[in-house]
């Protein structure tokens, strides 16, 4: 079978390995270690296979291949309705499986100590991201449709059965509203393809064939761009469909917070981006002003919903609100610039969430608590927990030489690049939750880490065990490595996205 | 008479051929041999069941000058049907021999046969008559299992009520089919299809909504649905497993055949219509029933219920592609529902509780039956990877193959509702996986009949999904049958 000769399969095969691993394994006496090797195994190869996959696309580029998409192969799945196993990837994409891969394996270190049913969790934790995997590799609405909801379920029951506080309450409010929005998306990709091909032509799922068709009739385009866009919206945090998002990560296990704040949460941009922008562009340059305000919204109002929290995990994910707003926000303004700074800023806020989460998580395991009022001076207990969250802490509200800078610095100047006046007051309103966030960090580092020791008994805590070292420094370096070296990110980036704002444009 | 045209409908010689063995074991057969009786049923059920999947017998032909039809389409369903009761056949092995059933054993197997055999005659009617032979068949005798458990008292009132309701809605639907007969002048399908293409009048449209009442009572579409969740609750699970997938998914393609075959093309727009509200109903109000449902069989009584409206979304796309979606939907529904029940009965057997509370902590003591549970949660709120998601979505595809933007409204009422039902089916997989009881149903040994069919339900709900070639295989066939009509 050729579909095994191409490299993407096998990151959907990895985790479906690792899942068969962690079947035979046990929970009882000497099981864990198993478990842990296999778990570690499996994520290691994934960081492998992410970082050749990168090594290629950049050469392949070099060497001057120009295909809109790299790794192609298609193999029919189901005939009748040409669904295909359609593989490929372009830049986007790349840096989204590496992104994934690195969060993957910082979070099986993250959950090192899991504790009940370590297999359990790692079972569910590794279908989480053949979802999210396979999500990124296909470019078939079906397949993507389908990894995509692989990606939601096991949500359900890591938060439910592994997550803290109200958490039923929580796991269902989460699943539902995403599955909400998947409904909604399922409608528009069956609109999709009975729209995707010009009268007489056969049907197709194939995301390239239909946006080189174009032939979705404008009259439906106004239907079917809302209801996709909404439909990834929700997982992206959209205002006013993020509700779910503050109880959902605030109940949530560790690393679970890490994989969806950090990947999941960025198969909503993605998707917007991927199908309802690139399939779509006459009603997407129709409707934009819609999701702009309420992604505009997003970015302002989940900057001041997180001043005043007083929850560590309430705090981070009000702050994923802005952020990831701030991905949708960008996406929308259809310029190479505005774009690129969206899929920086995924990256950037995928990795210092992933960040944020760990050091939460840990700091939990620890104090038991994560009311910032009943917690200060960390810094001089668990200095290295500290200064990592310091550094995320600045990634966060924009520091340069780290991720935040850059992504943030490439998105308001290419929203500001629009001669439209809308937008640009659009940008200047979104310019405000840096300013914002920078508040509510400075006030959490400043309470948290640098005050008086609040509780005598943290004075007994112990500083980050190696695992927690190896998780947290992984994803330190890689915001560091944004915020150094952007060059090589856009590069990869950035070409993916000048056939679309061509065909934006053509459809204004 | 031409006695070479019974070989049309060699699946129900075959059928009948397992009914007579079951007979002769059951008579003949010395005392001590009568424990082996449905472990017998089971093996020689199997054995036709595997026999009549030879692809030969997708050829077929009519019989009986057209009022008897088998072709692929047919064949296809039946052997769905077929392999769904062999499922709840060796679930039935080790209740059929408790105490107090296993006197009248072989009148259980021999009534479930003799149903099935009548859902044979409805799926392959071509003539009102030989439908309603076929209804009656499939039944009366349905009545006679609910009332099985003697000696419980919600068995009897079980049995009373679908007694009741099966006559009442063969009433109505002889009703409808004696003016179809008085405007048509005659009973066949063909022959109507051409009668009443000629003129609209007002009686026929009456005839349909009877028909269309008539068989919604067998569908339990709402409001046909009342006697539903007491029939559910109270027959014995076997036969409460039985009547959820295997008659609702022959009385769902014979209404398919019916509807896209008589009143075909020149009332499309009327019966479209009508069951446009149906299915906006049955589904709605099947979910919202099933939320607040605290015992397992009635919750999964008015989950069927909204799930025979999805079911319904493949009648009214009346394409080729809605009849190979609907019977691939039934095929998946077959496998989940039954996976479902199986854990019930074990559970049942066991403990006595068929409660969702009881469930709670039962990952803790039985996790392999909270695992089967869960996937065919998953599976009927359709969620991917497993079989549920595909069908869902193709049965919508299907939908929307007609192309009229009503239909679209109508599939994103059905979506909506899918999350509606994901709630509810989490509520069980919450109960098996996160909520903590101080009285869990302890752990116990499935029996072996019941162990096999839930190994295979769980197999089917994971790779029927991922295997392509069955729908293509359905496709293909209903793509055969379908421009006879």
């Amino acid at each position: 079978m050729t579909i095994f000769n191409n490299i993407l399969i096998y990151f959907v095969i990895i985790p479906l390995l690792t899942l068969g691993g962690l079947a035979l394994c046990t929970n009882a006496g000497r099981g864990i270690r198993a478990i842990r090797a296999v778990a570690v195994t499996g994520a290691t190869a994934l960081v492998a296979l992410a970082a050749y996959l990168v090594y290629y696309f950049v050469t392949a580029r070099a060497a001057g291949v120009q295909d809109a998409m790299l790794l192609r192969s298609d193999v029919m799945w189901y005939e009748p309705f040409n669904i295909k196993l359609a593989l490929g990837v372009d830049g986007v994409s790349v840096v989204m499986i590496a992104l994934s891969a690195i969060i993957v394996f910082a979070g099986v270190f993250a959950s090192w100590k899991m504790n009940p049913l370590p297999k359990q969790f790692f079972l569910w934790f590794f279908l989480l991201s053949t979802g999210v995997f396979g999500f990124f590799i296909s470019i078939d609405l079906f397949t993507m449709f389908m990894f995509y909801e692989v990606a939601l379920i096991p949500m359900y029951l890591l938060i439910g059965v592994w997550g803290s506080g109200n958490k039923t309450y929580s796991a269902m409010k989460l699943t539902l509203m995403l599955m909400g929005g998947s409904a909604l998306l399922m409608l528009g990709i069956i609109g999709i393809y009975f729209h995707s091909a010009p009268e007489g032509s056969p049907l197709t799922m194939n995301i390239l064939e239909i946006a080189e068709a174009n032939a979705i009739p404008h009259s439906w385009q106004m239907y079917l761009f809302p209801l996709t866009f909404v439909g990834f919206g929700v997982l992206g945090a959209m205002f006013p469909f993020h509700t779910w998002s503050p109880d959902g990560h605030a109940s949530a296990p560790t690393a679970v917070s890490m994989l969806h704040a950090g990947v999941l949460m960025k198969l909503g941009g993605y998707g917007c981006f991927r199908i309802a922008i690139c399939l779509m562009p006459f009603a997407a340059n129709e409707l934009a002003w819609i999701f702009l305000l309420l992604t505009g919204i997003s970015v302002v109002y989940g900057a001041f919903s997180a001043c005043v929290q007083t929850d560590l995990k309430y705090i981070n994910a009000y702050s994923s609100v802005s952020h990831c707003g701030m991905v949708l926000f960008a996406i929308l303004m259809f310029n190479t610039t505005a774009m690129t700074g969206a899929v920086l800023q995924m990256l950037s806020h995928g990795l210092m969430t992933a960040l944020f989460f760990a050091l939460i998580g840990m700091i939990y395991g620890r104090t038991h608590t994560r009311d910032i009022q009943k917690m200060g001076g960390l810094m001089q207990i668990m200095p290295y927990l500290g200064v990592g969250y310091v550094i995320a802490g600045m990634a966060s509200l924009g520091l340069p030489g780290l991720s935040g800078f850059v992504a943030e610095m490439t998105i308001f100047v290419g929203s500001f690049m629009h001669e439209d006046t809308f937008r640009r007051v659009l940008t200047i309103a979104g310019t405000s939750s840096i300013v914002i966030t920078a508040v509510y960090i400075l006030r959490v580092v400043g309470k948290l880490l640098f005050g008086p020791v609040v509780d005598e008994h943290h004075r007994q805590l112990t500083d980050a065990t190696w695992e927690e070292k190896l998780s947290t420094a992984t994803l330190i370096v890689c915001v560091a490595a944004i915020g150094c070296f952007p060059n090589f990110f856009v590069d990869i980036i950035s070409g993916s996205f000048e056939p679309v704002v061509k065909a934006l444009n053509a459809a204004m | 008479m031409d006695y070479s045209q019974f070989l049309m409908m060699p699946q129900e010689i075959g059928l009948l051929t397992v009914f007579l063995l079951v007979f002769l074991y059951d008579t003949f057969m010395p005392e001590r041999s009568q424990r082996a009786l449905p472990a017998f049923t089971a093996i020689i059920f199997g054995l036709f069941t595997a026999l009549t999947m030879c692809p030969c017998l997708a050829e077929g032909g009519q019989a009986f000058g057209g009022m008897f039809e088998a072709n692929g389409a047919t064949w296809a369903i039946k052997l769905i049907l077929s392999v769904g009761t062999f499922l709840v056949l060796l679930m039935a092995t080790k209740w059929s021999n408790s105490e107090f059933i296993s006197v009248r054993r072989g009148e259980f197997y021999e009534l479930l046969l003799l149903t099935l055999f009548g859902m044979f005659l409805m799926v392959s009617a071509r003539h009102f008559l030989l439908f309603v032979i076929g209804l009656e068949t499939a039944s009366l005798p349905i009545a006679a299992l609910a009332a099985f458990e003697k000696r419980r008292y919600e068995s009897h009132e079980a049995a009373a009520k679908y007694l009741f309701t099966a006559i009442f809605s063969s009433a109505i639907l002889l009703m409808g089919i004696s003016l179809v007969y008085g405007i048509g002048g005659t009973l066949y399908f063909n022959e109507l299809a051409m009668a009443v293409a000629l003129d609209r009048s007002a009686l026929l449209i009456t005839a349909l909504a009877f028909v269309i009442a008539g068989v919604g009572f067998k569908l339990s579409l709402v409001p046909f649905h009342l006697w539903t969740a007491d029939v559910y609750q109270g027959a014995p699970t076997a036969v409460t497993a039985y009547l959820s997938v295997i008659s609702k998914g022959a009385a769902a393609f014979s209404f398919l055949i019916i509807l896209a075959q008589v009143f075909g093309a020149a009332y499309s727009d009327v019966w479209q219509w009508m069951l446009y509200a149906l299915i906006i109903l049955t589904i709605t109000i099947g979910n919202l029933f099933a939320m607040r449902q605290r015992n397992l069989k009635r919750f999964l009584a008015f989950s069927s219920i909204s799930q025979a409206g999805y079911i319904m979304l493949g009648v009214i796309a009346g394409n080729a592609v809605g009849m190979a979606s609907l019977m691939f939907y039934v095929l998946v529904y077959v496998f989940s529902n039954l996976a479902a029940f199986g854990v019930i009965m074990a559970v049942e057997r066991e403990s006595g509780k068929t409660t969702i509370d009881d469930y709670n902590g039962l990952f803790r003591t039985n996790p392999w039956l909270a695992f089967t549970m869960m996937l065919a949660m998953f599976s009927l709120g359709g969620i991917p990877p497993f079989a549920g998601f595909f069908s869902k979505f193709f049965i919508f595809v299907g939908a929307c193959q007609t192309g009229s933007v009503a239909i679209y409204v109508l599939v994103f009422i059905a979506l909506l509702n899918t999350i509606i039902s994901l709630y509810y089916y989490l509520l069980v997989v919450k109960a098996m996986f996160i909520s903590q009881d101080d009285c869990v149903v302890p752990a116990f040994k499935s029996a072996c009949g019941e162990r096999l069919a839930m190994v295979l339900c769980v197999l089917g709900i994971v790779f029927i999904g991922l295997a392509s070639c069955l729908y293509a295989g359905l496709n293909e066939a209903s793509a055969a049958a379908f421009p006879a009509f």
